[in-house]
C-alpha cells in the first residue's frame, strides 16, 4: 500500500494539451474517484499513474518513489480495463496468474494465490473455462481478479463498469466497494458517471477540460459545489439553473418573479448571478418535505411527469427556463397543471453569471 | 392453406436451385484438379481419347513408376526439384512472415508519419506483374552471380511476399486490442514479453493464414522461376513439370504425375496449419 502523489502533472499532445499541471494527493487506502465528462483529462491522468503514458511535466509519485521514468511493470499497480482486457487464449486460472507467473514465482504459490482470489470473486468454478465463454459480468469479475492477485500498492479502474447492463452495473458497484472493504488497498477510479463517483469515492475529484475543479468527499461535492459545472455535473438530477439579477436583497429572475436571496450568501446590488435549486428543494405544496425557515414560494405550470415510484419527477417552466421538481407521496399531474411549489431557499446556491463560481463563502 | 402451402413449396424449390448452383460452381473449379488427377493414372491413350472418356477402362501407376525411373525411360528428378522447391518455399514463407511481422505490427500500432503512402506504395509493388521484371532480376541476378541458386529465389519470394503479409497481419493486429498489451505490460512484461506471450498468441491464427498464402505463392510460382532457375542447383517442382514437354511431344500423363505429388504438400500443410485458424479466437478477451 502507498500514498500516491501528483505534483504539477501534465500532458501534453504535440501543441495540444489535454492536462493542465494538476495536484493530487491520495493517501493510502483511500478510494478516490476521477470524475469529469468526455475529453475532461481524466482517463489519461490515471494512464500516467499506470505508466501507459508518457508524463509531459510534473511528477508522480507512488510510496517514496518519483515512477515518471518507470515501465509499468516496475510500478507494483495493477489496472482494470474497460474493455477488460482478459488474455482471450488463456483459461481463467491462466489469466488470474499470469503476473505471477511472468514475475516467476514458485508454482505452488501461484495456486494458492489464485485459488484465492477465485474465492474472493466467486470464481472457482470457472476457472478452466477461458474469457469468450464467461458473460460480461463475469470477464468482469475475472479483470479484477487479475488485478487483486498481486496485491500491488495502487489499483486503477478505468472505466470497469461502462460496458455492463444498467442492473450489473448496480450489483459491481457493491463488489468493487466490498473489495475495497476487503482488501483495503488505494483504488484511483475513473468513471463518467457521477452516480459511480458518490456511491463509491472516499473522494471525488471533478476534472474538466484537463484541470481538477473540486475535490471532495461525495457530500461535500454534492452540498458544497464550488461552481456551476460541479453543481449541474454532480447530482441527479442535475441541480436547476435560473438566470437572475440581485435588487436589494431579493433575488429576480428573468420574468420579473422576486424572492429572497438565499440566507448566508452576501452579494452586491446589481450582480447578475445563476440561482441553483436541486429538485429536492422545490417541490409542490402538500407533497413536500417539512417546510424550513426559509422558503420561498412560486406558482409554475407543469409540463410532464416522470413517475419513478415513491416520487414523481416533475418538469416545469420557470422565468423561461425549464425547472425539474420532485413531488413526495405522487398524485397524478396533467400536463399545464399549475402547482404552488415552495423553494428551499437555504439549501439553494448562488453562482456569478459569468465565472459560474459560487458565491457561497 | 394453401398460401403455407406456397411458401413450403417456393422454399424447397429455391433450396434445390441454390444447391444446384453451388454444385455447378464447386465442379467448375474442382474438375480441372480432378482431371489432373485422373490423368496421372490412366494410359496416354486414353488422356488423348476424343472424345473424352470420362470413366476410366483402366488405372495404372504407369506414370508413376515412369516418373521416379531413369533419365532414358522418361524419368525426372522429382526428389531434387522437391527439395528445391520445400527448400526455397519454406525459407521464403518463414522471412515474409518474420518481416510481415514487425511490418504489420509497426503499421498497426505506432504512429509513423507518411504511414498511407508506405503503405499504398508497398501495395503498388503488387501492380507490377512479376513477368515484367523477370528480364531486369534476370540481368541484375546474372551480374550478382546468383541465377539458378536457392539465395536468389527466396530473395524473389521475399520480396513477391512481403507487402501481403505486412498488409495481411496489420489487418490481424488491428483486431488486437492495444489494451491487451498493456494490461501485460502492467502484469509485469516487458514490451517484446507483451508480444510474444500476448499479442502474437492472440493473432496467431492470422498470422498462420498469411503463412499459407505465403507458401501456396512461391511453391506454385512459375513464371520468375523458369527464368531464374537453369539447373537441378534450384529448378523448382513447377519448372520440373516442362521437362515433360519435348520438340514433338507433351507427357501429359507424366505432367499430371509430378502436379498430383505437388499438389499433396500443399494440401498437407494447409490441413495442418489450418487448426491454427480457428474462428473466433479472440473473442472474448475484450467486450466486442
Amino acid at each position: 500500500m502507498a500514498d500516491v502523489v501528483l505534483k504539477g502533472v501534465q500532458k501534453n499532445f504535440g501543441a495540444l494539451a489535454v492536462v493542465h499541471a494538476i495536484d493530487l494527493s491520495i493517501v493510502h487506502g483511500e478510494f478516490v474517484v476521477l470524475v469529469g465528462p468526455s475529453g475532461c483529462g481524466k482517463s489519461t491522468t490515471l494512464r500516467m499513474i499506470a505508466g501507459l503514458e508518457d508524463i509531459s511535466g510534473g511528477t508522480v509519485q507512488i510510496g517514496d518513489r518519483v515512477v515518471n521514468d518507470l515501465p509499468p511493470r516496475d510500478r507494483n499497480i495493477s489496472m482494470v480495463f474497460q474493455n477488460y482486457a482478459l488474455y482471450p487464449h488463456m483459461t481463467v486460472r491462466e489469466n488470474l496468474g499470469f503476473s505471477l507467473h511472468i514475475a516467476k514465482r514458485p508454482k505452488d504459490e501461484i495456486d494458492k494465490a489464485v485459488a484465492a482470489a477465485a474465492e474472493i470473486l466467486s470464481l472457482t468454478p470457472l476457472l478452466d473455462r477461458r474469457p469468450g465463454q464467461l458473460s460480461g459480468g463475469q470477464r468482469q469479475r475475472v479483470a479484477m481478479g487479475r488485478a487483486i492477485v498481486r496485491h500491488p500498492d495502487v489499483f486503477l479502474f478505468d472505466e470497469p463498469l461502462s460496458n455492463l447492463d444498467a442492473k450489473l452495473r448496480t450489483q459491481m458497484r457493491v463488489e468493487i466497494k466490498r473489495l475495497h472493504q476487503k482488501v483495503g488497498t488505494t483504488i484511483i477510479y475513473v468513471t463518467h458517471d457521477q452516480v459511480e463517483a458518490m456511491t463509491l469515492a472516499d473522494r471525488i475529484v471533478i476534472m474538466r477540460d484537463g484541470h481538477i475543479v473540486q475535490i471532495g468527499t461525495p457530500l461535500d461535492v454534492f452540498e458544497r459545489p464550488m461552481n456551476a459545472f460541479v453543481a449541474t455535473f454532480i447530482g441527479s438530477p442535475p441541480m436547476n439553473l435560473l438566470p437572475a439579477t440581485v435588487h436589494d436583497g431579493q433575488l429576480r429572475l428573468a420574468d420579473e418573479t422576486t424572492m429572497p436571496v438565499p440566507p448566508g450568501i452576501s452579494v452586491r446590488n446589481g450582480r447578475h448571478v445563476q440561482f441553483g435549486v436541486r429538485a429536492d428543494n422545490i417541490m409542490p405544496d402538500g407533497h413536500a418535505m417539512p417546510p424550513t425557515a426559509h422558503m420561498a414560494h412560486v406558482d409554475m405550470p407543469v409540463t410532464l411527469t416522470e413517475p419513478l415510484g415513491t416520487e414523481t419527477l416533475l418538469f416545469g417552466t420557470l422565468a423561461g427556463t425549464e425547472v425539474q421538481a420532485k413531488m413526495l407521496n405522487p398524485r397524478p399531474v396533467k400536463p399545464g397543471e399549475v402547482l404552488r411549489f415552495g423553494i428551499a431557499l437555504d439549501k439553494c446556491h448562488l453562482f456569478d453569471a459569468e465565472t459560474g463560481a459560487s458565491l457561497r463563502a | 392453406m394453401d398460401s403455407a402451402l406456397f411458401h413450403r413449396i417456393r422454399r424447397r424449390v429455391l433450396k434445390a436451385a441454390h444447391f444446384f448452383g453451388l454444385f455447378v460452381a464447386m465442379s467448375l473449379i474442382c474438375l480441372p484438379g480432378l482431371w489432373v488427377v485422373l490423368n496421372s493414372f490412366r494410359p496416354t491413350v486414353e488422356i488423348m481419347a476424343k472424345p473424352p472418356v470420362w470413366i476410366p477402362n483402366e488405372l495404372n501407376l504407369d506414370h508413376y513408376r515412369a516418373m521416379f525411373g531413369g533419365i532414358g525411360e522418361g524419368g525426372v528428378p522429382v526428389l531434387t526439384y522437391f527439395v528445391n522447391s520445400l527448400v526455397i518455399s519454406l525459407t521464403s514463407t518463414i522471412i515474409a512472415l518474420l518481416v510481415g511481422m514487425a511490418g504489420g505490427y509497426a503499421f498497426a500500432r505506432y504512429r509513423i508519419p507518411g504511414k498511407g503512402a508506405i503503405f499504398v506504395s508497398l501495395m503498388v509493388t503488387r501492380a507490377v506483374p512479376g513477368v515484367a521484371l523477370s528480364l531486369p532480376l534476370f540481368i541484375l541476378y546474372g551480374r550478382l552471380g546468383i541465377i539458378d541458386t536457392h539465395f536468389g529465389m527466396i530473395l524473389v519470394y521475399v520480396a513477391l511476399n512481403v507487402p501481403f503479409t505486412i498488409w495481411l497481419i496489420d489487418g490481424f493486429f488491428r483486431q488486437v486490442p492495444k489494451e491487451l498489451a498493456e494490461a501485460a505490460e502492467i502484469d509485469g512484461c516487458t514490451r517484446w514479453q507483451a508480444f510474444w506471450k500476448v499479442e502474437f498468441p492472440v493473432a496467431r491464427a492470422g498470422i498462420a493464414s498469411a503463412g499459407i498464402f505465403a507458401f501456396l505463392t512461391s511453391w506454385n510460382e512459375y513464371a520468375l522461376a523458369s527464368q531464374l532457375t537453369r539447373s537441378l542447383n534450384s529448378k523448382t517442382m513447377p519448372v520440373g513439370l516442362m521437362d515433360f514437354t519435348s520438340q514433338f511431344t507433351l507427357n501429359w500423363g507424366g505432367m499430371c504425375a509430378l502436379a498430383v505429388l505437388m499438389i499433396i504438400p500443399a494440401l498437407l500443410l494447409t490441413f495442418l496449419v489450418q487448426k491454427h485458424l480457428i474462428a473466433g479466437l479472440t473473442f472474448g478477451g475484450v467486450k466486442g
